[in-house]
């Protein structure tokens, strides 16, 4: 059900599309980059579909991957309701599918179902934090992972049912941060005291599905929902979103800042399209600075060619539209930070590059 | 011409023969014997000078008969009978005039010459006559001569005797006061005694002058600078001063002084009233504030009686500046013009004229009036601005009129002057304001006017009491008011009283108004300030607001209500179609703007409302659709689909989805038109519905495959999604039903699809969901306008539930209508 598609970098592939082919009906929910694999392009699918003919009756949700020593990649497969997660590693190879091999359970039966699985940004792997239902688990790994115990847990308290729905780590301050998403709210969570340090109520109009952080400035995080916006929040004026997109006409289910390039930002919606938006304006490359000594450098063209190129807008760069249906996922590639990868519900991987000449104006 | 041998023709041309030869006997030749010479070349012609007897004779002879001889011959001697008569009679006359004349001329000898002897006596006795008249003047000149020095001698005595005289005259005037008297007195002698000045006698009389003159200046200065007289007298008194050589400039100053502390006096009156004013204001503050608003503008005015209303604030603006104009103004063009006729448009004589009083005495003026009027016009504006509330705008414009009319007056006695034009300043400057207020009058009648409308959508059932009082006539009837005729009542409302305020407006461009044909109201203040200014302005608050509805709505959980959307879609749409166009139209015919700068063009506006309306519908779609969106949702999401029981009815949701969809299609079909649809076939609703993924049996997608093979879905869905438009989910809606509706199916399915795929089912879930969907297929086909849409996306539905259920054994299509049917 879970395959890698490895692309080597030095092949001049553009665009691609890939079937995640499966001798079932192939339901593809979640994707992932492998975060430690600098040489190849790798990304790992996870489906949703209920398989008959496996013996494996759960339904992976929703899968972490994460490079723990030299080639190998970690896949943890969680079950939503009565069964827990399966952690697999497969052999680094680069054509034939590999089984994953299972390390351990996360073993949360008391917590519900999971609905995301986070690895610790940096450090060695071996913290691991799972969101189910209320409650936020942190997860110490074993030494060569064969056994997790619950460190810590936090509960989300409040009325009616709360669920959450999205959560990503912090990479900033040192790993401590964790910011989760329930209906149309958005929480900070500090994890050396397990408590709740912000609240960004009604963050969006309907439920918030995704969010990320810029990998380059600690207190920017961008965020979607089901109506039909990517807002960019500092968390430090929680009041007022900093930006807001709104270019999708359905629910956005995924955002993703590059790696490398915060202003590149990369949104999945389930009106099947894929927005690549070029956001300047709150980027930590300063094109911005620029803009006084525009009017002069009309002249200066020639001679600095630094100050020659005016600044790029806020802008949309393109939008793909190749999903016959709802996309669910998308993810920069960890090896090369110009390509990305997006996958619809039924079972399409669509792998992308940035528009050559976008490239270009962020490098020179 | 021998009277026995022509015998004439006839008569009359005998006549004239005997004239023709007299004439040429007295030499007097006519033009006509050239003629008659010609004719009577014929020696036959016996009047013709040519004529020969002979030939004559032979030729009667030869020619007549015996007969005719003897005819002609007695005829020929009747006419020389008559001719010889004829002759007889001139001779004879002519000769009894020649005895009269000579007798006469012997007459005349005679009397000339006693005449004559009578000229000659007269002659002689007219050189005596002047030969007399010499010796008698001759005689007299001694005497004359004489006579002259005498009455020379007698003037200078009587002039001597004066002025000796002169210093007691000069007193007795002082006594009785006559100045005008004692000053021409003096002026009469000032020269003479100037000159003879070195003579001690007149010296000393000319002291005596000096001294009683001297009195008599203080005097009368001491009566100017008491001021108390009547203006002739003042007016008297200064000219005596100036023919006494008292400096003009200083007498200006004192003019000026005295008349200012006259003014100030009334200006004082006017700031003391002001700030009586402002004190009432801020005593009855917060009454007074929303009064004025609230009393012409909002609809509730007949709830709201405030009996601090009519005395506003001590006096209204009108009486103010009665009082400013009986008071101030008036007597400031007083002094102008007593002023004037002291210092400036005197008669200029002697000495006085090289000066050049009248203009140090005109400058003067100018400042002394201007710096007199700057206070008064700020305390004008003062009270102008105090001016708020924007109910009677006749009081103001009356006022502003009076005031600028009364300045007039200093126009034409002052020409110069700047005060006018800055009297029109402030006229204009409180037009401006005006426009500005009335501006911010009707936007928060709009709000309150929707807060009305909002009171209605919110409480429709409420008792209807209570509805007419708070919505101030939006429900007139008894019945709860329906969406139209809220709407009509909405724009009725909004249009009555943007012509109500267009009317009040309108009063500054009034022909009886005297500002009215300065150039800004001709121009500018009816394009900038009227158009562009409050209708343009108003219009343009109108889509803003409504768009702001659409933002603030969204993210804060919808609190505007979905109805009050659709009702001001239309609205903004009823704008763009008519309403615009008839109010720009309506304020330029009242108006006559003639736009000299660029203006905002009807197309420009009515793109903006459309954009408005397109913006609220759309995002009333958006919130019915959110709110069906929900109901699915949660339908969805909190039941445990693994674990149900076998479906025996639809779902108590689905039939509230289709009752809300039908009541949004009422509430909608109020205010839109119906729309297109595309042709569907005739009973949609039967449809076999039995499709779904899983059921590996897809001949609907590829009815050339056979059947019973087991087809890849995801190709076959695939390549039906080829064929198919993507859909847009979101998308913008037209204005009509049918699109509208679409657009609310579309979401709320959209949210259906993906609560579903995200769900795990059992056996039974998925017969539930096939159950659901075939009852939404058969009612929601008839609002949309492409019913496959709702076909593809139920389908979806289905397979992708087939999807996710762990035993997916699908229910017979006949028992799912059963069930349908029954529900």
């Amino acid at each position: 059900m879970e395959r890698c598609f490895p692309f080597q970098t030095s092949v001049t592939v553009y665009k691609a599309y890939t079937r995640v082919e499966s001798d079932a009906n192939t339901i593809a929910r979640a994707l992932t980059a492998q975060t430690a694999e600098t040489d190849a392009i790798r990304f790992l699918v996870g489906t949703q579909s209920l398989k008959f003919d496996n013996q494996i009756t759960n339904e992976p949700k929703r899968l972490s991957s994460e490079n723990r020593v030299l080639t190998c990649a970690a896949v943890w497969r969680m079950p939503p309701e009565w069964e827990s997660g399966s952690h697999e590693s497969p052999d680094d190879s680069s054509n034939n599918p590999q089984t994953l091999e299972l390390l351990c359970h996360l073993d949360n039966t008391a917590h519900g179902s999971v609905a995301c699985v986070l690895w610790e940004p940096l450090g060695d792997g071996k913290r691991v934090i799972s969101l189910a239902e209320n409650h936020v688990l942190l997860w110490d790994l074993q030494e060569s992972s064969t056994k997790a115990t619950i460190s810590s847990t936090a509960t989300l308290e409040g009325k009616g049912q709360l669920k959450f729905t999205a959560g990503k780590w912090s990479p900033h301050h040192n790993s401590t941060q964790l910011v989760t998403a329930n209906d149309t709210a958005i929480r900070g969570w500090d994890l050396r005291s397990m408590s709740q340090i912000y609240c960004i109520e009604n963050a969006h109009g309907q439920l918030v599905r995704d969010l990320d952080f810029n990998p380059n400035k600690q207190y920017y995080l961008a965020s979607c929902g089901d109506d039909c916006k990517v807002k960019f929040w500092d968390v430090r004026h929680i009041n007022e979103p900093v930006k807001c997109l709104e270019e999708h006409s359905h629910w956005v289910w995924s955002v993703r800042y590059n790696h490398s390039h915060d202003q590149l930002l990369l949104t999945g919606s389930s009106d099947s399209r894929v927005i690549l938006s070029n956001m300047v304006s709150i980027s930590s490359e300063p094109f911005g600075h620029l803009v006084d000594d525009d009017d002069l450098s009309d002249n200066e063209e020639n001679q600095q060619e630094d100050k020659g190129k005016e600044p790029l807008q806020d802008s949309i760069i393109a939008t793909y539209e190749e999903h016959e249906d709802s996309v669910y996922a998308v993810e920069w590639s960890a090896a090369d930070p110009w390509l990305f990868a997006s996958l619809s519900y039924d079972g399409r991987l669509v792998i992308n590059r940035v528009p050559r000449a976008l490239k270009y104006r962020i490098l020179l | 011409m021998s009277s026995a041998t022509t015998p004439p023709d006839s008569d009359p041309t005998g006549r004239r023969r005997v004239h023709s030869m007299l004439k040429l006997y007295y030499g007097l030749n006519e033009e006509g014997t050239a003629a008659e010479q010609a004719e009577s070349l014929d020696p036959c012609d016996i009047n013709g000078p040519h004529f020969d007897p002979e030939v004559y004779l032979n030729k009667l002879r030869k020619d007549c008969s015996l007969c005719e001889l003897m005819d002609h011959e007695s005829c020929m001697v009747k006419q020389i009978r008559s001719l010889d008569s004829d002759m007889q009679t001139l001779v004879y006359e002519n000769y009894n005039k020649f005895i009269s004349a000579t007798d006469t001329i012997r007459k005349m000898k005679n009397d000339f010459k006693k005449m004559e002897d009578e000229m000659d006596c007269l002659s002689a006795n007219m050189a005596a006559i002047t030969e007399f008249s010499a010796r008698i003047s001759g005689t007299l000149q001694d005497q004359h001569a004489q006579i002259t020095k005498l009455s020379g001698v007698h003037t200078l005595l009587r002039k001597l005797q004066f002025l000796f005289e002169l210093p007691a005259r000069l007193n007795k005037c002082l006594e009785l006061q006559a100045y005008a008297q004692a000053v021409s007195a003096h002026r009469r002698a000032r020269c003479v005694l100037q000159q003879y000045s070195h003579m001690p006698s007149f010296r000393g009389i000319q002291d005596d002058c000096h001294v009683i003159m001297e009195q008599l200046a203080q005097q009368l200065r001491q009566k100017f600078r008491d001021g108390g007289s009547s203006a002739k007298d003042l007016s008297e008194c200064v000219e005596l001063l100036l023919q006494l050589d008292e400096p003009a400039e200083e007498l200006c100053d004192k003019f000026l002084s005295h008349a200012q502390s006259r003014l100030e006096a009334d200006l004082q009156g006017l700031e003391a009233e002001l700030k009586d004013s402002a004190f009432t204001d801020t005593g009855g503050g917060s009454v007074q504030k929303t009064s004025p608003g609230s009393n012409p503008i909002s609809p509730s005015s007949s709830s709201v009686i405030n009996p601090f209303l009519s005395p506003t604030a001590g006096t209204d603006i009108l009486e103010f500046i009665d009082r400013g104009c009986n008071e101030f103004v008036s007597s400031l063009c007083l002094v102008i013009a007593s002023y004037q006729e002291l210092f400036i448009n005197r008669p200029q004589e002697g000495e006085l004229a090289s000066k050049n009083i009248p203009e140090m005495a005109n400058g003067k003026l100018h400042v002394f009036v201007d710096t007199l009027a700057a206070r008064y016009f700020s305390l004008v504006e003062r009270r102008i601005q105090e001016e708020k509330g924007v109910g009677d705008n006749s009081l103001l414009v009356r006022a502003l009129d009076r005031f600028h009319r009364r300045l007039q007056a200093i126009t034409k006695l002052l020409p110069g002057s700047a005060v006018p034009s800055h009297g029109t300043e402030i006229v204009v400057r409180a037009a401006r304001e005006r426009i500005k207020q009335y501006l911010s009058a009707l936007q928060t009648f709009y709000h309150d006017s929707l807060t009305d409308v909002r009171q209605a959508l919110a409480a429709p059932r409420l008792a209807v009491g209570g509805a007419s009082a708070s919505g101030g006539g939006v429900t007139s009837k008894d019945a709860t008011p329906s969406l139209p005729e809220l709407l009509t009542s909405l724009s009725n409302f909004i249009l009555n009283q943007l012509k109500s305020v267009l009317a009040s407006v309108h009063l500054f461009t009034a022909k009886d108004i005297t500002f009215s044909n300065k150039p800004y109201f001709k121009g500018e203040f009816c394009s900038q300030g009227v158009r562009e200014g409050l209708v343009v302005s108003f219009i343009k608050f109108i889509c803003q607001s409504s768009r702001q509805y659409c933002e603030s709505a969204g993210d804060r959980g919808g609190s505007t209500p979905p109805a009050l959307l659709l009702l001001l879609s239309r609205l903004c749409l009823d704008y763009e179609t008519s309403t615009i166009s008839y109010i720009l139209t309506l304020t330029d015919e009242q108006f006559l703007v003639q736009h000299h700068t660029p203006v905002t063009p009807v197309t420009a506006l009515c793109a903006e409302a459309r954009e408005a309306a397109q913006k609220l519908l759309n995002h009333y779609v958006k919130v019915q659709g959110l709110i069906i969106s929900q109901m699915l949702r949660k339908s969805v999401e909190t039941r445990d689909w693994v674990n149900t029981i076998e479906p025996r009815n639809v779902r108590a949701v689905m039939k509230r989805v289709v009752e809300d969809t039908t009541s949004i299609d009422v509430q909608v079909g109020l205010l839109y038109e119906e729309g297109v649809r595309k042709a569907h076939s005739s009973d949609s609703s039967k449809r076999t519905f039995s499709v779904y993924s899983s059921s590996r049996q897809q001949i609907r997608y590829a009815p050339s495959y056979t059947p019973s093979a087991p087809m890849d879905t995801n190709l076959l869905s695939n390549i039906h999604k080829l064929f198919s438009e993507r859909i847009d989910i979101f998308s913008p809606v037209e204005f009509n039903k049918v699109s509208v509706l679409t657009g609310i199916i579309k979401i709320s399915l959209k949210t259906f699809l993906e609560c579903v795929r995200i769900r795990t089912f059992g056996r039974y879930g998925l017969q539930q969901i096939q159950v659901d969907c075939h009852y939404l297929q058969m009612y929601l086909w008839r609002f949309v306008s492409d019913e496959n849409l709702v076909h593809f996306l139920l389908d979806e539905i289905v397979g992708s539930a087939a999807h996710r259920c762990l035993d997916p054994s699908p229910m017979e299509q006949s028992v799912i209508e059963v069930i349908c049917e029954r529900g």
